[in-house]
């Protein structure tokens, strides 16, 4: 019984917001409803975040009490959350100890990452034709070449027009590719949307 | 409103597709990416080992929704099927609403697997809220939780060259796609069978999720056709010098 009411509700919600987006020139009422359901699942999403800091720590609290690999990181994890959150609760978000903390201990953190990710990539680069040797991947690659020559600063300076000529082939290749990718990520996005709409998939754990 | 009739001939084109596809199962074509999925889900039961499966981080509320909903629908499925595993899959996440619905998904499958009992809340896991935390909380699920497939599956960014690289070092194999660019781009160079654009979206079909998911990717292919005749239509149009 509750699984066919969370799908009806569901499912009419979506309707709803659906509807009030297309008609809401014709049934204001329809625009009403949409923003006020809208409004209320915001609400639900910033619970969610809580309910997701909750999962977060019991996952690290499990590991540190099973004794797994990285158990101590959980723990230090953990510490400086319920730390932050303290403080962010008692001192509010704009403190300048939070927002040292934000740009001392994050801002580097996400950095070091950033820079990890440059090495990954070269080595994912030179590592693809050993990976997969087909047509594919060699003009995958030679396009990547082709494109960071031409757009690197060079100690004589852009070489005239083929610098510009490359990049101007490059630019219009690789946005008619993207607008390909993307109309077919739209249709899909649309056909997904259907699905729940009409209630066939329920990622809600209505089926 | 050609929006709202795009979606209207969608919408009827799924529904009707869905009750032929009942009658008569359809054959696609073959992608070697779902191939190996298929593959990884066989062994991982029989070995006993653990399939871990990213969900991205999208955001239920904007347009990158769409993928994270598709993944979803894979991960009942997954579910259901790796269920006879000794070692349960897990689920990461990046963005908090998502984390809840997959263990939502989760539990439906173990349920409709008849094993609820095996079902544990902490096997569906926000990992992060933002790109590298979301990264940096995932890398561990792949290097120490004996892993042997990785199915990276939704919303993501640059971030994803990290745990390709994960997995590549715990020869784990992975399987990943997503809408974002940059993120297709790099899957592209960094993956054994890449899934290209919306291929994303094919997962269900391909997993035997049923006639509505086969319906889905048909009508997906006919309105695609559609895309492309309108495109070709307005080039020669526009060559002809009719405005419009």
């Amino acid at each position: 019984m509750l699984r066919v009411l969370t799908a009806a509700l569901a499912i009419a919600s979506g309707v709803i917001v659906l509807l009030g987006y297309f008609l809401r020139q014709t049934f204001p009422i329809l625009e009403q409803l949409r923003l006020l359901l809208t409004d209320w699942a915001i609400v639900i999403a910033g619970a969610a975040v809580l309910v997701g800091i909750l999962n977060l720590v019991s996952v690290q609290m499990e590991k540190l009490r099973s004794r797994q690999p990285g158990g101590l990181y959980g723990a230090l994890l953990v510490f400086a959350l319920v730390i932050t959150f303290g403080l962010g609760l008692v001192l509010g978000t704009d403190h300048i100890f939070l927002r040292t903390a934000m740009e001392a201990v994050i801002v580097p953190v996400e950095a070091s990452l950033l820079a990890i990710l440059a090495i990954t990539l070269v080595y994912a680069s030179i590592r693809l034709l050993r990976r997969r040797t087909d047509l594919m991947s060699v003009i995958f690659l030679a396009a990547f070449l082709i494109f960071l020559v031409a757009s690197m600063p060079k100690p004589f300076g852009p070489i005239p027009f083929v610098d510009q000529l490359i990049l101007d082939v490059m630019a219009t290749l690789s946005t008619s590719g993207a607008r390909g990718l993307l109309i077919g990520v739209a249709l899909g996005t649309l056909l997904t949307a259907l699905r729940v709409l009409f209630g066939i998939d329920r990622p809600y754990g209505g089926n | 409103m050609i929006a709202l009739l795009i979606l209207i001939l969608a919408a009827v084109l799924l529904l009707v597709l869905t009750l032929l596809r009942r009658r008569s199962p359809a054959v696609f074509r073959k992608i070697e990416a779902y191939e190996r999925l298929n593959h990884a889900i066989g062994l991982s039961v029989e070995g006993g080992t653990r399939l871990h499966i990213s969900l991205g981080r999208g955001n239920l509320f904007t347009a990158r929704g769409g993928s994270a909903l598709a993944a979803l629908a894979m991960l009942r499925r997954l579910t259901e099927r790796a269920s006879l595993s000794d070692q349960q899959p897990i689920v990461t996440s990046g963005d908090a609403s998502l984390a809840l619905l997959s263990q939502d998904t989760l539990q439906s499958g173990y349920r409709a697997a008849r094993a609820e009992d095996q079902y544990r809340l902490t096997a569906g896991r926000l990992t992060g809220l933002t790109p590298f935390a979301f990264a940096a909380g995932t890398l561990p699920v792949i290097r120490d939780e004996d892993v042997s497939a990785n199915i990276v599956i939704g919303e993501l960014g640059a971030e994803a060259a990290l745990l390709t690289d994960a997995s590549e070092s715990k020869t784990a194999d992975l399987i990943a796609a997503s809408d974002n660019l940059t993120a297709q781009a790099i899957l592209y160079a960094a993956s054994q069978q890449p899934l290209i654009g919306e291929e994303l979206f094919a997962a269900g079909a391909y997993l035997g999720a049923g006639a509505s998911h086969e319906a889905s990717l048909q009508t997906q292919d006919i309105l695609r056709w559609l895309v492309i005749l309108a495109i070709l239509s307005g080039a020669v149009l526009k060559f002809l010098g009719v405005n419009f």
